[in-house]
Formats: C-alpha cells, sequence, structure tokens
C-alpha cells in the first residue's frame, strides 16, 4: 500500500473499542457469567522452601458453601512429563505445576485451593487453611549467591547469548587515557496490571471448555490446557477479548488457569479462580540484576573498550533468560567488546517477561554509564552519544534495515531545548529545588514472527478481519481494523476485527512489541488475497471491463473494483460476488520474516529521551518534571494510540528510576510490600509533562507494513535519563535502581 | 440493621444507576462484589480488594467511594451511580466522549474507576487546575500510565463546564 492509498492507516483514529471501555460494557476474565459458577480462591505458601507435612482443612471444610479443597494430595490427573508442561513461553527448566507434590520452592506458591458457592465463602474459607511444614534453608537475596552464579546451559529459545567477546577488551581498557569500571544494580519490579488474573473455566456437558483467561496468548494458553490435561485442542476453547494489561506477566498461562480448569475438571462444573493483588507478586517479576559495566575512551570520546558483566536472579526449577547485556554490544560504535551474563538460583518464583525485558535495564546501565564517562570527558552527554553512533550492529556485523536515532537525537533535543543545557552539574535552580537534564538512548529489537489472519467480505461490503492476537492495551483492535479498511477501501464502519479468540488463525503470544507488524501484516495479506479473488471473478464475469487488466493496475475502493487509470471501468463488488454466486469471499493470509534476507539485516526501534528533574536538596524528593521522547519506529499506523504507548512505556521508566521494587524480608524469604499501598507504581501525581515525538522513519525491509513496534521502545531508556538528570542536578551518582529518598540523601 | 430471618441475610434496598433493587444481602459481602458477582454489573473493577487504586470508584449519593471498602449492608437506601449509569441513554457522560478522544486509557481497566472518581471531583468543585486534577485523581491507579491523556481529558471537560457556567451568568 503506498501511502497516497491509505485513508486510516497513519491518521490518528479513535480507538475502536473506546465506547466499550468508556461504558463499563468491555468484559475481562472474570467478568463472564456462567450457569452454577464455582469460586475458587488459591492458598499460597508462607515459608520460602521446605515440605508440607500437613495440611489442616477441616475448619475450612466445615465453612458453609464450601465444596471442596485441593491439594496435592487430591488434586487429580495431569502430565507427568517437563515436555507437557512447557508452554510457548517457557524457559528452560521444570515448569511449576500447581499442588503437584509437597515440595515448596518459593514463598506464595500455591499449595491448596478452595472451591465454593461463593467468592465471599471460598475466600473466607482459604483463610482457614492451615499448613503445617518442615522449613529448609532459603535464600532470596541475590548478592548472596552472586559467587554461584552460573552460565546457563540450556538456552531460553528466542533469546540470543551474549556475543562473543571481539577484539581485545581488556588490553584496549588498560591501555585507554580514560576509563572506569562501575557497579550498578537494578532491583526487582513487578508487572502490576490493574486487572488481577483470572480464569473463568466454564464446562459444557460432554466435557468441552471455553476458558477465559488472563493472558497474552489464547493459543498458548489452549495448547497448554490441551497438553497438561490430555485433553482434545478441538475441545479447548481459550478467549481473551480483553485483558486489563499485563506487561509480559501474561505470556506464559498463569496458576490459576491449571487451577481452574483441574477443579472445573474434577467438579464437572464451572469454575472462576481470581488471584488476590497479593498473590499476583508471585507470579514473576523482573529480575533483580548486578551490573559490572566497564568503558574506556580516548581524550576526545570515541570508546576504546566496553566491558558489561551481568548477574540475575531465577528460580530453583526454571532457568530464566533474557538479552540483558546483548545491547552493550551494538548500541555504539566499538571494536573492544566484551559481554558476560550469569544466572544465580534463589527460593523465588521464575521471573517472567516485563515490558522490555533485558533491555529496561541493561540498557540503563550502559546509559548511566555513558553519563559517566561524558562527565569524566567534560563533553556533551548527547554529542558523546553522537561520536560513537554505531551504523552497523556490532554484535553479529549486520546492517540496520533503518535506523533513524541521529533525527531522534536531534528533534528530541531540539523539543527540550537541550542547547541550553549547563554542562556543569548544581548549575541550576529555582528556589529549594535543583533543576538536571539527562539525556539517554533507547533501544529495543523490531520483529516480526510469523502470524495468519482471515479476511471475509460479504456482498454487502462488510469486511472482517480475525487472527488470534490479542490487545493488552496497546491498541490491536483498532489498527487491524485500520489496515483492513485500507487494504480494501472501505470506511473504518464497514470493517470489524475478532481478536482474542484460540479458535481465529494461529498467532504468537502479544509480546515483545511485534503485534502490529506480525498480525498487522497478516491482515494485509488476507486482505490482498480477497482482492486478488474479487478480481479473478470479475475478470471473468462476461464482457468484464477488467479483462485485459491486470493486478498491479485494479484497485478497490468505495464498494468497487476497478482500474486505477480509468474508474469507469470497474465493477461493485456485488455485482462481481452475484455473478459467481456468492456472498462472501474469505481468504487467509500470512505474514513471517525473511530469511535471507534476515542473512544481512537486523531491526532496532530507537530512541532518545530527554529528562528535566526538580530535586528538593534538603528532603531529596524527585520530581519528574518533563520528558522529550523522540522515536524512530518505521511507520506509525495511528498516531494517538502510538502515543499512548510510548506515554505508558515512559511512565513505567519513571516508577524504574524512583519507585519500584520488591522488598524481601530475607529471613524469612518473604516479599513485605505485596500491595499497591508498600510497592509504588507511578500516580498521577508522579507524572507530569510528557511529549512523544515519531520521527520520519522509512523502512521497506522490517515488516511489509514498514511497523517496527512500539510497546516496549518507551520504557527503554526513561529511567537512565531520570538518573543522569538527577546527577545533573545534585552531582550524586546513585547506581542503585530505585534512586529513593535515603539513597539520594546518603550519596 | 434489620435483620431478617434467613441466613443472616440483610434486607437492604440500594437504587443503582436509577434501578431501586430490593436485596438480601450478607453483611460481609462488599458493595464492589455486590454488583458484580450478584448483579452481574462489572463495569466497576477489582484491581485490589484494598482500597488501594480506585478501579472499582462508584458513586453513592454523588460523592466517589472506593466500593471495595463499603459493606453493602451499610449503605441501605443509597443511590448509587456505576460507570453503566453514567450515558444518558445513547448519549455518552462528557467525561466518557473526552476520554475517547484524549486516549485517556489503554487496557480499559481502569478506566470505569478514572471517570467515575473524575465525574465525583468535577462534583466536589476543588480542582481548578491541572496541577489539582493530578493531585486529586492520585487516589486512581492506571499502570497502562495513561496519566497525561486522562489529566488532559478531565481538564477538557472541566474547561466546557467553566464556559457553560460563564456563557449562562
Ligand atoms: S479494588 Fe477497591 S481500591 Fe482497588
Ligand atoms: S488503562 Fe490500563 S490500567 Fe489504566
Amino acid at each position: 500500500m503506498s501511502s497516497a492509498e491509505m485513508l486510516h492507516v497513519g491518521r490518528p483514529i479513535s480507538r475502536v473499542d473506546g465506547r466499550l471501555k468508556v461504558t463499563g460494557q468491555a468484559k475481562y476474565a472474570a467478568e463472564y457469567p456462567a450457569a452454577d459458577l464455582l469460586h475458587g480462591c488459591v492458598v499460597s505458601s508462607t515459608i520460602a522452601a521446605g515440605r508440607i507435612i500437613r495440611l489442616h482443612t477441616d475448619r475450612a471444610r466445615a465453612m458453609p458453601g464450601v465444596v471442596e479443597i485441593f491439594t496435592h494430595e487430591n488434586s487429580g490427573k495431569a502430565a507427568r512429563q517437563d515436555e507437557d508442561w512447557r508452554d510457548d513461553i517457557a524457559p528452560p527448566g521444570h515448569p511449576l505445576r500447581p499442588l503437584h507434590s509437597d515440595r515448596i520452592q518459593f514463598d506464595g506458591q500455591p499449595i491448596a485451593l478452595v472451591i465454593a458457592e461463593s467468592v465471599e465463602a471460598a475466600r473466607d474459607a482459604a483463610a482457614l487453611v492451615r499448613a503445617e511444614c518442615a522449613i529448609e534453608p532459603h535464600c532470596t537475596q541475590l548478592e548472596a549467591k552472586r559467587s554461584q552464579a552460573y552460565v546457563p546451559p540450556e538456552k531460553r529459545s528466542g533469546i540470543p547469548p551474549p556475543s562473543d567477546p571481539r577484539g581485545e577488551p581488556e588490553q584496549a581498557f588498560a591501555q585507554a587515557p580514560i576509563k572506569f569500571s562501575r557497579e550498578y544494580r537494578v532491583h526487582a519490579e513487578h508487572h502490576n496490571p490493574m486487572e488481577m488474573f483470572a480464569s473463568t473455566c466454564v464446562f459444557e456437558p460432554g466435557g468441552k471448555l471455553t476458558i477465559y483467561d488472563k493472558t497474552q496468548g489464547s493459543q498458548n494458553v489452549q495448547s497448554y490446557v490441551a497438553s497438561v490435561f490430555g485433553l482434545k485442542p478441538a475441545n479447548v476453547r481459550v478467549i481473551n477479548h480483553y485483558v486489563g494489561g499485563a506487561f509480559g506477566s501474561g505470556l506464559r498461562p498463569q496458576p490459576q488457569l491449571f487451577l481452574a480448569v483441574m477443579a472445573s475438571l474434577a467438579l464437572k462444573r464451572s469454575v472462576r479462580v481470581a488471584l488476590t493483588r497479593t498473590q499476583m507478586f508471585y507470579l514473576g517479576y523482573r529480575p533483580d540484576t548486578f551490573h559490572t559495566v566497564s568503558l574506556a575512551s580516548d581524550h576526545q570520546g570515541t570508546l576504546l573498550s566496553i566491558m558489561h558483566d551481568a548477574v540475575a536472579e531465577t528460580s530453583q526449577y526454571e532457568d530464566y533468560q533474557e538479552a540483558l547485556v546483548n545491547w552493550s554490544g551494538l548500541m555504539y560504535r566499538c571494536d573492544n567488546v566484551k559481554l558476560s551474563y550469569q544466572l544465580a538460583k534463589l527460593n523465588k518464583a521464575t521471573p517472567c517477561d516485563m515490558r522490555a525485558p533485558g533491555a529496561a535495564n541493561g540498557v540503563t546501565v550502559l546509559e548511566c554509564a555513558m553519563d559517566e564517562l561524558a562527565h569524566e570527558l567534560d563533553i556533551d552527554p548527547l554529542e558523546l552519544r553522537k561520536l560513537n553512533f554505531a551504523s552497523m550492529d556490532g554484535n553479529t556485523g549486520k546492517q540496520f534495515t533503518s535506523k533513524a536515532l541521529d533525527a531522534c537525537y536531534r528533534e528530541g533535543a531540539a523539543a527540550f531545548g537541550w542547547s541550553g543545557r549547563r554542562r556543569e552539574p548544581r548549575a541550576m535552580r529555582d528556589g529549594h529545588e535543583l533543576i538536571g537534564w539527562g539525556v539517554s538512548t533507547g533501544t529495543w529489537e523490531a520483529f516480526l514472527q510469523t502470524a495468519s489472519a482471515r479476511a471475509r467480505l460479504t456482498d454487502d461490503c462488510k469486511l472482517e478481519v480475525s487472527t488470534a492476537a490479542s490487545d493488552i492495551g496497546p491498541g490491536t483492535w483498532t489498527i487491524l481494523t485500520q489496515i483492513g479498511a485500507d487494504a480494501l477501501g472501505l470506511p473504518l464502519e464497514a470493517v470489524s476485527a475478532r481478536i482474542g479468540d484460540s479458535t481465529l488463525p494461529a498467532s504468537p503470544v502479544e509480546g515483545g512489541s511485534w503485534t502490529a507488524a506480525s498480525n498487522g501484516s497478516a491482515v494485509q495479506a488476507a486482505c490482498e488475497a480477497v482482492k486478488h479473488t474479487l478480481f479473478k471473478r470479475a475478470q471473468r464475469m462476461a464482457n468484464s471491463p477488467l479483462a485485459d487488466a491486470s493486478f498491479e493496475h485494479i484497485e478497490v475502493k468505495s464498494g468497487g473494483i476497478g482500474r486505477k487509470d480509468d474508474p469507469r471501468r470497474s465493477l461493485s463488488i456485488a455485482e462481481v460476488m452475484h455473478a459467481a454466486d456468492l456472498t462472501e469471499i474469505v481468504e487467509d493470509g500470512q505474514a513471517s520474516a525473511d530469511p535471507e534476507q534476515a542473512k544481512r539485516y537486523v531491526s532496532y526501534t530507537n530512541s532518545a529521551v530527554f529528562a528535566e528533574v526538580r530535586v528538593d536538596e534538603e528532603l531529596g524528593i524527585v520530581r519528574v518534571a518533563r520528558i522529550v521522547c523522540a522515536t524512530a519506529a518505521g511507520r506509525i499506523l495511528n498516531p494517538k494510540t502510538a502515543r499512548s504507548q510510548i506515554l505508558g512505556g515512559v511512565v513505567m521508566g519513571i516508577g524504574m528510576a524512583l519507585h519500584e521494587e520488591a522488598m524481601i524480608d530475607h529471613r524469612l524469604g518473604k516479599i513485605m510490600n505485596h500491595n499497591f499501598a508498600e510497592y509504588h507504581v507511578p500516580a498521577h501525581a508522579d507524572v507530569d509533562d510528557i511529549e512523544v515525538i515519531f520521527v520520519d522513519e522509512h523502512d521497506d525491509k522490517v515488516s511489509p507494513l514498514g511497523v517496527k513496534g512500539l510497546g516496549e521502545i518507551g520504557i527503554v531508556g526513561t529511567a537512565a535519563a531520570v538518573a543522569n538528570a538527577i546527577f545533573h542536578a545534585t552531582g550524586k551518582r546513585v547506581r542503585d535502581f530505585p534512586i529513593t529518598i535515603d539513597k539520594l540523601l546518603a550519596a | 440493621m434489620k435483620q431478617s430471618a434467613v441466613n443472616g441475610k440483610v434486607p437492604i434496598s440500594l437504587v443503582i444507576n436509577k434501578v431501586r433493587h430490593e436485596l438480601d444481602v450478607e453483611p460481609w459481602v462488599t458493595l464492589l462484589d455486590l454488583v458484580r458477582e450478584q448483579l452481574q454489573c462489572t463495569g466497576t473493577k477489582k484491581g485490589c480488594d484494598q482500597g488501594q487504586c480506585g478501579a472499582c470508584t462508584v458513586l453513592i449519593d454523588g460523592q466517589r467511594i472506593n466500593s471495595c471498602l463499603v459493606l453493602a449492608v451499610t449503605r441501605d437506601g443509597a443511590e448509587i451511580t456505576t460507570i453503566e449509569g453514567l450515558a444518558d441513554g445513547a448519549d455518552l457522560h462528557p467525561l466518557q466522549t473526552a476520554f475517547i478522544e484524549h486516549d485517556a486509557f489503554q487496557c480499559g481497566y481502569c478506566t470505569p474507576g478514572q471517570i467515575c472518581s473524575a465525574a465525583g471531583l468535577l462534583r466536589e468543585g476543588r480542582a481548578h487546575t491541572r496541577a489539582e486534577i493530578r493531585e486529586y485523581m492520585s487516589g486512581n491507579l492506571c499502570r497502562c500510565g495513561a496519566y497525561t491523556n486522562i489529566a488532559d481529558a478531565i481538564e477538557d471537560v472541566l474547561r466546557q463546564r467553566v464556559s457553560t457556567k460563564e456563557a449562562a451568568e
């Protein structure tokens, strides 16, 4: 599609599901009714390691309304092999099997499920279940296990391990005139989507299940349920029309799903299991990470050596992995690079991909180190980045399909007013507040995954496009509608999208910022196939005005198909279909990456983030007064929803910089701040002025639509920009995220 | 409190979105669970069940309140408005329109609470500036981070109200 043909794509269209969401009609997983519905409440372990000796359930059973209590002793039949429990996203290891045995591997592990006739009865009875346990030694402290860290023996699929060293990084470091090594830490963060995890499993006589699940992938959940319970996939339908946020926590099937299905199959009734906010803290999290970053340069600032070594936590039972240090080998031009990434096992649940997994934390520390280098050299931190601009990927030696990062630097700096910055710290002040300006680069890989879609055009010129994608908030419903409308020249009202249902054409989970590129391209391909069929049918008609036209010459618009160069030679869609005795044309389309191209090219989204902070000098309170985020992400399908994606990422980046941190009492191995009052996510008062800029970037290789994806990039770089601004304001460098008041006052 | 003979349930009468409901409710049932589970009015959301997120905000006699912290039996006779009751038939409430226009949500899960809270705030009449909107809306968390757009939407409606009022005077 050329831009001239696009009436809807590229325009700031309001969400097609907006009305449903502002009127409370959009239904989420826990909101679907079912006849005779039972309610489940999960009982969680309160110790971090050990064995269950006995679960005392008598008092809970005596509670009116309680139907059954499931524990490891009566949890029913489920698959025995790890293989059968491994979902599409699972890292290597032994996936968690809720209520499988008496073994406890982390605080918060599900140990029982109370099923009752009402929410209240289930909840109150669950509080009466008492676990008698043999406590074993545990460790939840990454620093204590750092010396035992190991390189994961089995790689997680889809996660590239750090590239091999290049050049002579140690030697170059030793000989460089300017150099330093710094230790950073980014504490564990929790996704905390607003909707709590829930599954409503509707049991139909005959054993068919319809499961309304909070997930980022209906088909991932469907195949997991089928394989864990030995069911025919056709008997399991998973629906996730609306998902109240997830940020990665819904990539893998979560325990409430297993528990709801298990209870439903055992009791032959419909069951809903919803987690509590506290239980949400045990579903996975962004892992706690330690980093050593060593940078060396010449006197002008040209990078001579980059070394980035990181240690991340994982659980006892799985080796969760993410691309944490790889960014340090590709963001800047440098011939001498060494990267390492190790894991340490703790008594915690397995971490789980959280918005820009690996980049949000890995890029943050590199970008803080770059700021330290600029300070050391006494040059402008933005200039230092420009000076070391990488025009190819140093890790792989491949070319970028596009990289308009220079435009991000330029346009972001202009919008922010960066040229007015005084270089030395503590130079700007407003009353009792110190003012600081910081900058960071951001980057995230642009993926194209294999996805399928179906397009159905009816003789009344209505189009339905469908794919088993999810919309956890980015606006998938809307962009697919826009793409369909433009592909067949229809008004938006004539197009409906169907997503969030495992029975629809195959789709990957929604994650990694790949949905717009992958599912969007598949929808486009399906519509193109419909157009093709329509054209063939039109040509076959008697005296067809299109008989001698070729496909490239025709267009479908305003309910007709005709020649672009001679609009009078056209036919209406209805007449073509009726002549062929059709009432609809249905075609499938696919999108997938081109392996040939992948041999030469890599694709990344890039950004420049500028932050202004105001720091109360005496109290150490930091306010983020403004952020400018300039992003190069290829084609922007919908500037309105795209902007929201960046805003959301930036806000979460503010949380990473200043607020978010799981606090664990290591003596007990327990998370102590497992609620919204004590785990602070940014609130209205924390978020002031955010300006979003999309720079022009044309990329005809990254995906058929030229789209790169926006779900992650907003968070990458934001925390570093804020941290660097804090240094600029105060002259204090805090290398331990989040930068809370206590750390800042003590620095 | 009147107590009925059956199952310790308490008879109460609530007007929810202009419809009167005569209900027998167990004393431990929250207003949130009552509307979501028993009346299938699921527009009001549960984000924490602990009074910490604002997702469950409804208007009780015009005042915004976290319905997860309210035992239904304590509000016998009250008039309750939830997100389902804000629009006037097919005509959306100005806040609902402004939320769509400003893309003041992503996943939409905090949205009913944000909108009800904003409606309560407008009625309170104490927010005059953007800074005040941000301050007085801080009980409503949005993990999707739509805050700036939410503030834009509320500011928009606030301004419309001020200008209609000025025009009337
Ligand atoms: S659900 Fe009531 S405040 Fe969170
Ligand atoms: S729109 Fe998702 S939490 Fe606010």
